[in-house]
């Protein structure tokens, strides 16, 4: 088979053969409704309890507080409406930021619609929002704040500590969306002092289609999805047992081996930033510069003159699959709302490459990476008039 | 994305890359806020293009558009260069996503830049071009 380099682990992970193992005998064999009478649901039953506990042990946070959804975009539509509709005597003021995933913005814009008021807070150039910023933007019809994590594009790591202070001094309920956070950096529910956290199980190894929400206990919220009893009569539908099962049995190995992998990755992608940086000229990393407030995980650069999905095209062509800001191998056409938020220029964002390492990759996948990608910078640059335009401006030709 | 094999063809080699010296007319389209320029030079010798060469900026069908252009009007007269539309190059790179098909507009209005520059160089009256903007506009918006 021809050489395939993954780097686009914030897209989604393969799941880990051990995570698989844990889930097949609930398909075929352990296959009863969880909420049915006889023995055979037993195991079932069993089965979700334990992976709320290693959902739970993992954050620090209680059995009772983890409610299994179908992924990351249903806990953050879950977070916004949720508290939005049950918390509407109270105020109909939202605060998030710019650059925040679709799933928080659109949900958002929906409760534009609906009456509520959304406040867009804008970061800095390196992706931060200001804790300052956001404590002035409370007012006392506030009723949510939902900062992300970490986010998925440029890899910053949000002062979700702080912000889940000024929060709770202001009596603000707090929700992240850490779905590039969880089994990437440490998540600590008590020690964080956020309400509500959103995880999906494709991001750490486990399968698709399968999530988790942290809401902590006394947190009022209405139910996204009405029915049966599930999840404590907060989450109807009947129980992705093979899913949950396997988004358990992830969390708990992404736990065990963190910090390893935190180590090993952070090498792997100061290797490949470092040397993208010295082999190609006029390249920018987008992104936090210091390290340890970046997802170990993410590289994201912009290569002026060349256009991103035509870097995404050659670099498939060269075995490597990565993603890009640019507008062009989107629907829309419209470049990433999150570079344009931390002040990128339109034909900046258009050249982005974003490169998220995980699991599967070694150090010679690095330089796999490393030999690659500069050569065809250079060619696509050779025919590019904005890259002449942009030396003749510098003075460079 | 779902590229045919000629739209990929045409952008993993493209025709004609570079630049003339001293061309006899240019036309340069697009803007770096869209993410596509593409830029035309061509070379002309009793009302015929002897020469073209292109550079663009933009994504596979942005390239691989003025790749077949310049290959489909390599030769011909100045008429028959500015009657090819950009469906014709479309059609020639085996259709191009919905999407995508402002960019054989660009190539289209690329080469009728660089004709009208040539024949205001040449002390002639520009042919008048059709608006495009619709369709950049749509796609852009």
């Amino acid at each position: 088979m021809a050489k395939l380099v993954y780097m686009d682990n914030s897209a989604t992970t393969f799941t880990k053969p051990e995570v698989l193992e844990e889930m097949l005998p609930y398909f075929t064999q352990k296959f009863g409704n969880p909420s049915s009478m006889y023995r055979m649901s037993d195991l079932t039953r069993k089965a979700i309890a334990t992976a709320r506990e290693q959902v739970a042990k993992a954050i620090n946070a209680d059995p009772k507080e983890i409610f299994f959804t179908a992924g990351g975009s249903e806990g953050d539509n879950w977070a916004l409406k949720g508290i939005a509709y049950a918390n509407r005597s109270k105020g109909n003021h939202i605060i998030t930021t710019e650059i925040e995933h679709h799933a928080i913005l659109h949900a958002g814009k929906f409760l534009e619609k609906e009456g509520f008021e959304v406040t867009y807070l804008p970061v800095d150039d390196e992706g931060f929002v200001s804790v300052d910023a956001l404590k002035a933007a409370i007012t006392d019809k506030t009723i949510l704040v939902s900062v992300m994590f970490a986010n998925n594009e440029i890899g910053t790591i949000m002062p979700i500590k702080e912000i889940a202070k000024v929060c709770k001094e202001k009596g603000v309920y707090f929700h992240t969306d850490a779905v590039q956070a969880v089994g990437h950096v440490p998540v600590d529910v008590q020690d964080l002092g956020v309400d509500m956290l959103s995880m999906a199980g494709h991001k750490f190894y486990g399968p698709k289609g399968v999530g988790a929400m942290y809401i902590r206990k006394g947190v009022k919220i209405e139910n996204l999805i009405h029915g049966g009893a599930q999840e404590k009569g907060k989450r109807a539908s009947t129980e992705n047992t093979p899913g949950i099962v396997g988004l358990g049995k992830a969390i708990e190995l992404a736990t065990s081996e963190l910090e390893e992998e935190i180590a090993r990755l952070t090498k792997l992608r100061d290797k490949l930033t470092k040397g993208l940086m010295e082999k190609i000229p006029h390249a920018q990393l987008n992104g936090p510069k210091d390290g340890s407030k970046r997802n170990p995980n993410n590289v994201n650069m912009s290569f002026i003159g060349v256009e991103g999905e035509t870097l995404l095209l050659d670099l498939d062509d060269a075995g490597i699959c990565a993603s890009t800001g640019s507008a062009c191998a989107s629907g829309s056409l419209d470049p990433s709302h999150v570079l344009l938020a931390i002040g990128c220029k339109h034909e900046v964002a258009h050249g982005s490459l974003r490169l998220t390492l995980g699991a599967g990759n070694t150090e010679e996948d690095v330089d796999y990476a490393l030999e690659t990608i500069p050569a065809i910078i250079k060619r696509r640059r050779e025919m590019s008039p904005l890259w002449f335009d942009f030396l003749k401006q510098r003075g460079e030709k | 994305m779902q590229y045919s094999e000629t739209v990929m063809d045409h952008f993993r080699n493209p025709r004609n890359v570079g630049e003339i010296e001293n061309p006899d007319g240019v036309g340069e389209v697009g803007n770096p806020k869209c993410g596509d320029i593409m830029k035309i030079f061509i070379k002309v010798e009793d009302n015929r293009i002897k020469d073209i060469k292109f550079m663009t900026f933009g994504c596979g069908s942005a390239i691989a558009s003025s790749s077949m252009a310049s290959e489909m009007i390599k030769g011909k007269t100045i008429e028959e260069a500015w009657n090819l539309t950009n469906k014709a190059v479309a059609d020639a790179l085996e259709g191009l996503p919905p999407v995508k098909m402002h960019c054989s507009v660009l190539a289209e209005e690329a080469i009728h830049k660089a004709i009208n520059d040539y024949r205001v160089k040449q002390g002639l009256e520009p042919w008048e071009t059709k608006n495009y903007e619709d369709i950049h506009d749509h796609v852009h918006g």
